[in-house]
């Protein structure tokens, strides 16, 4: 019964969608206010509607209803509780319908909270968002259906993957989509603005909050997976330039411009027709992060032939999507006029060169993923796209614009004084380059760029004080005075500050993990000793040991340093009964230094093992760059200005400008 | 179901969560570390630009298939009996085709690969151009206000 609840439930909530999309639109024409809203009533119901099926999905899965054949095919009645949650969107159709509830909550949030946005944009936010919805609802209908049924039911079913059962990755899936799927806000609101023919600084007021979320969201999303990778796969790599990867992250980096230039749009009244482009770029680049993973293309062009009905709905859907929206930008941009000017050396400039960088890098990262799937299907020429392909484009693009980030919040609107900049930036400058000799000076082994990349991260984290530093007349003022600055400064400039500077932990873990991790390989016997970095492991032997739905064997490492005990590490093997594959866990001991870890291989024949042992300097600031990055983003989203209702007097204005028809 | 299907099966899933989940890597074994670690780093660093043929996108340094060994273990012969790093890169290529390549090369139909973000570049730059000089041609020019303006402005704002 629940389960056939839960697919009654996405009919109708297919039905909804259908009524949120078209009523609102009809109603905003013939300007009758009761079909406009409509919109409000509809996007609540959808997201009931679609919260109704996803919790039946769940049921399914937590009370191992293996006559689902969904839950058959990816759950176990033996797995722990957490992985059966995480079941439900660790594979295609779960995904799916988490997909559509995410953009569904969107939704609904709009239709609940944007309460002071004017009632002809929300409507038609809300059908445009609708029709997305229409679109995803009737692939997971027809392609995807995740309710459908055995007769008889199996006994139990076939597991989860086991790489997949790890708490980071239960995790990764939702924060990811509500990323993906935030930025259909913005492409929501974009759509809405080209349908209207208008658009004003209010509108990005009303936009850069969802943009915001939605890329907090992406931020900690992708720093998840990246987190797993590192942990799970067994040799401490934290980002591989995997196509999959890849997908969300050129989401990511458009979205990262889009937050800068609807700062523009909002404080300047520039850059509109290129906002509005981003908006539609950023959403698509989801929807084909999307069809790369869903559609299998990934794996081979091949196995998208096999079964391309799933690939082909996907690029139908964003066929329709991208190219509609395109399309209405093409026809629509040309009225929504020009903004303020600026001279080339402002905060708008900056603005500027930040979008002219990050989409550049974003073009990188698409041409190297698609690139070989086009060739191969264009040509039959197979060929491969890797890390060294990246590393030259990829970084050289990203280096300049680290170089520049911290000049930005110090130049003024308009018209900026880039040497007055430069010396306020003196002392980051200073700091900067004395890391850099340093390193230079101790620096015995690994690439000499390596200390330029730390000089790197220094310099942004300076730079992110100074900004700080010179709004609260650090140094000038007196102290009183600089703590009521410091209590009055906009929360948004701690939070981009605090961004920034979570980009500069980030490049520092980045660079010295990469530049200066040392590795041993070693087949060792129980009682023998290795070093590594300092520290001296005493391998005691390996014993079995049973987990709640693997056998594992574990080996024990006693870690000294100088003489004095450190920890013990325990990596193991994992054996996996039900889905008969296996896993690595790593053995980590992080310090403030970095981490070492430890790899258990396999038993050789004379009894000894084979021992990966690394030390990954400074790994951690990888992660807890993002988090700061995600804190930054969660401290700008508090500000009062930017909250969800705009404030009264953008409204008042945006009322009073007649609709263009 | 069958046992080829599960497999195939279960890679899609992989995949399906959007990151990667590539099998735990045990990659570069014990045994076919070189004794001369300059030897050994010349092999590191070319298996690290060598595409393990049946795994999804690792290198064959960071890959633990059957296939990558003999490759690392072929890499490392080749190192041993005298070949330039390019000589062995060649060799490899010569036997398993550009597939195998993470780099790819500079011919014909890679050319838009290659390109392709210099000319986005060099692109953006032009429409940015354009559109300042545009604006600027516009008359909305930039210089301060004349004294003639000025003197207007007082006045108006006088009177409000």
């Amino acid at each position: 019964m629940i389960a056939e609840t839960g697919h009654y439930a996405l009919i109708l909530a297919l039905g909804v969608a259908i009524v949120q999309m078209v009523l609102p639109l009809i109603g905003t024409r013939l300007r009758d206010p009761q079909l406009t809203a409509i919109a409000v009533p509809a996007a609540q119901a959808e997201f009931v509607l679609i919260g109704i099926a996803f919790i039946a999905l769940m049921t399914a899965y937590v009370t191992s209803d293996f006559s689902v054949a969904n839950v058959w095919q990816n759950s176990h009645a033996a797995k722990p509780l957490l992985y059966k949650i995480s079941g439900v969107w660790g594979n295609h159709e779960g995904s799916m319908v988490l997909w559509v509830l995410i953009l569904a909550l969107f939704g609904a949030a709009v239709a609940t909270f944007g309460t002071n946005l004017p009632r002809q944009l929300q409507a038609n936010v809300l059908a445009v968002q609708g029709s997305i919805a229409v679109a995803f609802l009737l692939f997971i209908i027809i392609t995807s259906n995740p309710f459908t049924r055995f007769d008889p039911a199996p006994f139990d079913g076939q597991g989860l993957n086991p790489v997949l059962q790890d708490p980071a990755l239960a995790f990764h899936p939702p924060f990811l989509y509500a990323g993906y799927v935030g930025f259909s806000m913005a492409f929501s609101f974009a759509v809405a603005a080209l349908i209207d023919g208008r658009i004003d600084a209010a509108w990005a007021r009303w936009v850069r909050p969802w943009t915001l979320a939605a890329w907090m969201c992406l931020t900690l999303g992708i720093a998840m997976g990246s987190w797993w990778a590192y942990y799970e796969l067994g040799w401490g790599g934290f980002w591989f330039w995997d196509p999959v990867e890849n997908a969300s992250f050129m989401p990511w980096l458009a979205g990262t411009a889009l937050l800068h230039s609807a700062l523009v749009m909002e404080k300047r009244d520039a850059l509109k027709v290129w906002t509005i482009l981003l908006a539609i770029i950023t959403f698509s680049l989801s929807l084909m992060g999307t069809f790369l993973v869903r559609s299998g293309v990934l794996t081979s062009v091949h196995a998208f032939a096999v079964d391309p009905a799933r690939g082909i709905f996907i690029l139908a859907i964003m066929g329709v999507f991208i190219g509609g929206a395109l399309t209405l930008f093409a026809w629509r941009a040309p009225l929504l006029g020009q903004g303020g000017l600026f001279a080339p050396i402002s905060r708008e400039g900056a603005l500027v060169l930040n979008n002219l960088l990050l989409t550049t890098a974003c073009a990188a990262v698409f041409v190297g993923t698609l690139y070989p799937l086009a060739l191969e299907a264009v040509t039959g020429d197979k060929i491969s796209v890797g890390p060294p392909f990246f590393n030259l484009t990829f970084v050289p693009l990203i280096v300049p614009l680290l170089i520049a980030v911290p000049f930005g919040p110090l130049l003024a609107w308009k018209r900026g004084d880039l040497a007055a900049a430069a010396q306020r930036l003196m002392a980051a400058a200073c700091l900067a380059l004395a890391a850099m000799v340093l390193l230079l000076a101790f620096n015995q082994r690994g690439p000499w760029l390596a200390p330029f990349g730390i000089g790197l991260g220094v310099w942004l984290i300076m730079g992110a004080l100074t900004e700080i530093a010179y709004r609260v007349k650090l140094g000038q003022a007196s102290v009183s005075e600089i703590w009521r600055r410091l209590g009055n400064l906009p929360r948004a400039a701690y939070g981009s500050a605090l961004a920034h500077a979570g980009l500069g932990l980030a490049v520092i873990g980045i660079v010295a993990t990469t530049a200066w991790r040392s590795e041993a390989i070693l087949a060792l016997k129980p009682g023998e000793t290795a070093e590594i970095a300092g520290y001296t492991l005493s391998f005691k032997g390996v014993a079995p040991r049973q987990g709640p739905n693997y056998r594992e064997r574990v080996a024990l490492f006693e870690v000294t340093r100088n003489g004095q005990a450190v920890t013990e590490l325990m990596p193991s093997k994992r054996e996996f009964t039900v889905e008969r594959s296996g896993t690595t866990e790593a053995g980590i001991h992080a310090s403030w230094r970095g981490d070492l870890y430890t790899v258990l291989g396999d038993e050789l024949n004379d009894g000894a093992y084979t021992i990966r042992l690394y030390f990954n300097p400074l790994v951690r600031l990888i992660w807890l760059g993002a988090l700061v990055m995600f804190f930054g983003g969660a401290v700008s989203l508090s500000d009062r200005r930017l909250r969800v209702g705009a404030p009264k007097r953008a409204q008042a204005k945006a009322a009073a400008v007649p609709v263009a028809e | 179901m069958t046992m080829p299907r599960r497999y195939l099966r279960t890679l899609l899933l992989s995949l399906a969560l959007s990151f990667l989940a590539l099998a735990p890597a045990h990659a570069v074994q014990p045994d076919e570390v070189l004794p001369d670690p300059a030897l050994e780093a010349r092999a590191r660093a070319i298996s690290a630009g060598l595409r393990c043929l049946v795994c999804q996108n690792q290198s064959i340094d960071d890959s633990d298939a059957p296939l990558a060994r003999d490759l690392r273990l072929l890499v490392r012969e080749r190192l041993k009996a005298g070949d330039s790093d390019q000589q062995i890169v060649d060799f490899v290529v010569a036997r398993y085709g550009e597939f195998v390549l993470l780099k790819p090369r500079f011919l014909p139909h890679t050319l838009l690969l290659w390109f392709a973000t210099p000319v986005v570049f060099a692109a953006a730059l032009w429409l940015i151009w354009v559109a300042y000089r545009r604006r600027k041609a516009a008359g909305q020019s930039l210089a301060p206000l004349s004294t003639s303006e000025k003197r207007r402005l007082k006045r108006l704002l006088d009177e409000g």
